[in-house]
């Protein structure tokens, strides 16, 4: 099967500490596979590696087949990788409208377009208002993005992902700090989610995990620990032990 | 598609473009500008540094208020702009104003250009001081190079010849007014056009978080470069409208205090919206031509004394005096209205 | 050749010892502050005053000088600097940007525009061959004074708990204030000490500087010189950094007239193109 996205012996360090320590992680094409473990095991300095947020120490990233290693955070996205935050990135003064208008206009070559109005295409426009059903963020559209409650940016903040287009979706921690009932909103859109869309889940509730992924990696002290299917992870007693220890922590 | 989705397509079209639709007290705003061609003949002067004023003015808000970047050296270009106009004039390389105008303006931007790499560098005190680096650099380089720029005592002797080969700079300032005014409006209207593209939205959106902005495939640096380029460009214009306007350009044109000064116009007139720089403009000039009248030695007392009372206070609080100004805004544009009725009408069908 | 170390060290002594709070402060506070010119100014025109119309000895004008900076410092950190510690750096700027004007023409109005100097004691003029090496004596005094205070520094810095809640506040302030640390407290005391020293530094500068109300808009570029090149994490950054450009500057005007003070804002821009963060700062990114 093909794959979407890989790492080979990725390492990054800051001064004598080794967050990502030798990471060799496959991602099939279309996969749903989650990246779970416990606090400080190096997830989001993985994410940020894979996104080009952050520049490895040593190690490659494939994307597709292609070296992404030295490219741009931008010009992953333009490659069809995108990612989503832990904490909410959005742009306070921008509206929803505003925001998932740029990400479209962005993804079909008009950033450099100081003529045209902005979402003066129609086309662009019905990929907008889709992106804004789908999110059920229509009702705020015109409203600041500062100003809105915490679900509505959290929605947004994967809508902006979404209204990318991406081939391969990282989301880290997309349920972050959303209450229980508000959730499946979230939940739902992630889950349909076009088959073809590869998605690497960061995540730190089992239950969400257990639901939505197909393969699982558990990272712990930085290094790949275990990599299976959810059911053979679930029993692996060396994934509880690690667990438990760090339950016995806090 | 639903009829859901068709109607948030329709409210989503129309809010984009209320975004670019002319508002009435912007029409009226530029038919008072006009107007003054003819209203007051006496004050055209005044009214020429006040246009240069609010285009430098104006190009600052495309850097700070809109992308965020704090400059302290935005005279660079205004001095660059200057001396290229005044010299293309003096040695007749040049003659035409206009065609002047425009060499002025793209040299400027060249060195904007160049400079753009360095302030991307670094935080905002960095940026602070590379920018301010720059304008004292070319200060001593045109202090330097006197046989070339007249040093310390100025560029002299710089004849204009007339505008389009057609209209003379009179001693009144009227053909003086009426050009500033002109290169003002049409820079004004590309500026608006650029602020409402897509590309505009993008500055603001580097402005508002760096980091989110790389990763929905916007290139920060590159609109960087560019806007910086462009803000280089409409300053260059500027400082070039003031050399053909007065005959004359000298190393102060570079100076800290044109810089800082800049910058008050603009928080004055509040930044983002285009209008801040050429209300600040307004607003300086109205108050220096008053207080300096008053303690002509000590007028930066009182720009620093503003500037801190601004600060202090609040400057959201402080651009809230046009606050009443934007109601009265809102009843006026009938467009909103009917748009708020349709729209309630639209809730009350559901 | 000599001679002009000489001069360059003394010259970058001077600028440590008048930017080095500056450093502090923009460490602690992640303030921008482009008007710590002034409070060297304050400094530089007490000096003046009291030795030239209150008969004043100048050695003991100098630590007067340092008082009276000092204080204006802790009034102006409550009354105004207070205010902007949380806003945005453009606030910080602007509100800089005020004060400086403010004082350049304040002190315009009461003190006049001339250029002013302090009456120095015999001891300190002229100077002595030493190997060889023209020493000038009261650049001698000032690299002994700046020196001195330097080490001082250091060892506060270093060895007090003071210091040591100082740089934690520095590392990071809000494990730092976690851990009962006041720093607030730590601030105040910081920011007056910082100005009393740009006090002090303004005096010892009258002679080698010059003193008119334009100082701190002549001298703001060098002293953020000073800060965005030797970096914020300790102390010893800025000396160098100070040391540098005293030197490089010294030695710029004697032996490139022509170019003046072009070479200094060259080197400036390309260290921070090379290094954004500072020349001697960690590389460690916050």
């Amino acid at each position: 099967m093909a794959l979407a996205l890989q790492t080979k012996g990725l390492v990054k360090k800051f001064g004598g500490l080794t967050a990502t320590n030798d990471v060799s992680l496959t991602v099939e094409k279309g996969a749903r596979h989650a990246l779970i473990g416990p606090n400080g095991a190096g997830k989001t300095t993985l994410i940020n590696l894979l996104s080009g947020v952050q520049k490895p120490t040593a190690g490659r990233i494939l994307l597709e087949g292609d070296d992404i290693t030295g490219l741009s955070q931008h010009a992953r996205v333009r490659r069809g990788m995108v990612r989503t935050f832990q904490i909410n990135q959005l742009f306070g003064d921008l509206t929803p409208l505003e925001t998932i208008g740029l990400a479209v206009s962005e993804r079909n070559g008009l950033g450099m377009d100081w003529w045209r109005v902005a979402g003066s295409k129609r086309a662009l426009l019905e990929e907008i208002s889709s992106v804004l059903e789908r999110f059920h963020l229509a009702d705020v559209m015109n409203e600041r993005t500062a100003i809105l409650p915490y679900g509505k940016q959290r929605l947004l903040e994967i809508a902006v992902a979404i209204a990318c287009q991406p081939r391969v979706l990282l989301l880290d921690e997309p349920a972050a700090g959303v209450p229980e009932d508000e959730r499946h909103e979230i939940l739902a859109s992630i889950a349909a989610l076009p088959a073809d869309v590869t998605v690497l889940l960061i995540e730190h509730d089992m239950d969400i995990v257990f639901s939505f992924a197909q393969k699982i990696s558990v990272l712990v002290n930085g290094g790949l620990f275990v990599e299976g299917l959810p059911d053979d992870v679930a029993r692996d007693p060396r994934v509880k032990a690690v667990y438990l220890g760090e339950e016995a922590h806090v | 598609m639903s009829s859901a989705t068709s109607s948030i397509l329709r409210r989503a079209s129309d809010s984009l473009s209320a975004r670019v639709r002319w508002h009435p007290l912007e029409i009226i705003f530029w038919i008072v500008a006009f107007a003054m061609i003819w209203l007051m003949p006496t004050r055209h002067l005044i009214m020429t540094e006040i246009a240069w004023l609010g285009l430098f003015a104006l190009s600052l808000d495309l850097i700070v208020g809109y992308a965020g970047i704090i400059s302290l050296g935005h005279a660079a270009f205004f001095g660059v702009g200057a001396y290229v106009a005044a010299l293309l004039a003096k040695h007749e390389l040049i003659n035409e104003p206009v065609l002047a105008l425009l060499v002025a303006g793209l040299a400027a931007m060249a060195v904007g250009f160049v400079t753009s790499f360095l302030v991307l560098r670094g935080t905002d005190l960095t940026r602070l001081m590379v920018s301010l680096g720059v304008a004292l650099m070319l200060r001593e380089l045109a202090n330097q190079f006197g046989w070339l720029t007249g040093g310390a005592d100025g560029l002299q002797g710089v004849v204009m010849q007339p505008i389009l080969g057609l209209f003379r700079f009179d001693m009144f300032g009227h053909n003086g007014f009426v050009y500033c005014l002109v290169v003002l409006f049409v820079l004004f209207l590309v500026a608006r056009r650029l602020a409402n593209s897509p590309f505009g939205l993008s500055l603001v959106a580097i402005k508002n978080n760096p980091l989110r902005a790389a990763a929905i495939g916007i290139p920060v640096d590159q609109r960087l470069i560019v806007i910086y380029s462009i803000a280089a460009f409409y300053a260059g214009i500027a400082g070039a409208l003031l050399a053909q306007t007065t005959s004359f350009a000298s190393l102060d044109v570079f100076s800290f205090d044109r810089s800082a000064d800049l910058l008050l116009v603009l928080i004055i007139g509040g930044t983002g919206y285009l209008y801040g720089g050429l209300i600040g403009a307004i607003l300086f000039k109205l108050m220096q031509d008053y207080l300096s009248v008053l303690t002509p030695q000590y007028w930066p007392f009182w720009i620093g004394a503003l500037l801190v009372a601004m600060v202090l206070i609040g400057r959201d609080r402080i651009t809230a005096w046009n606050a009443p100004l934007r109601h009265l805004a809102a009843k006026l544009d009938w467009r909103a209205t009917r748009r708020a009725a349709a729209a309630a009408a639209a809730a009350e069908d559901r | 050749m000599l001679t002009i170390l000489f001069d360059g060290v003394a010259y970058g002594m001077l600028l440590f010892v008048l930017a080095c709070g500056l450093s502090v402060t923009l460490g602690l506070m992640n303030l921008i502050n482009l008007a710590h010119g002034a409070f060297a100014m304050a400094g530089g025109y007490a000096t003046v005053v009291l030795v030239n119309n209150f008969g004043v000895p100048f050695f003991l004008s100098l630590p007067l000088a340092f008082l009276v900076a000092a204080v204006i410092g802790l009034v102006m950190e409550r009354a105004v600097y207070v205010h902007v510690y949380r806003k945005p750096h453009l606030e910080q700027v602007l509100l800089t940007i005020g004060l400086v004007f403010m004082a350049v023409a304040g002190t315009d109005y009461i003190m006049g525009s001339t250029q002013v100097f302090a009456q120095t004691p015999e001891v300190l003029q002229g100077q002595f061959q030493f190997f060889g090496v023209g020493i000038g004596r009261y650049r001698l005094l000032i690299i002994v004074v700046c020196g001195v205070l330097a080490i001082g520094l250091q060892a506060i810095l270093t060895k007090t708990r003071f210091g040591s809640r100082l740089r934690a506040a520095v590392d990071d302030q809000r494990v730092a204030r976690g851990l009962g640390i006041n720093v607030n407290a730590i601030f105040a005391l910081t920011f007056a000490f910082g100005s009393g020293l740009a006090g002090l530094g303004g005096a010892l500068g009258t002679e080698i500087l010059g003193l008119d109300p334009t100082f701190p808009l002549k001298y703001m570029i060098y002293f953020l010189i000073v800060v965005t090149v030797g970096g914020t994490s300790s102390i010893t950054g800025p000396f160098l950094a100070s040391l540098l450009l005293g030197i490089g500057d010294v030695a710029g005007k004697y032996y490139v007239p022509k170019l003046g003070a072009f070479v200094i804002y060259t080197i400036m821009i390309v260290v921070l193109i090379w290094r954004p963060n500072g020349l001697f700062s960690r590389a460690s990114t916050k």
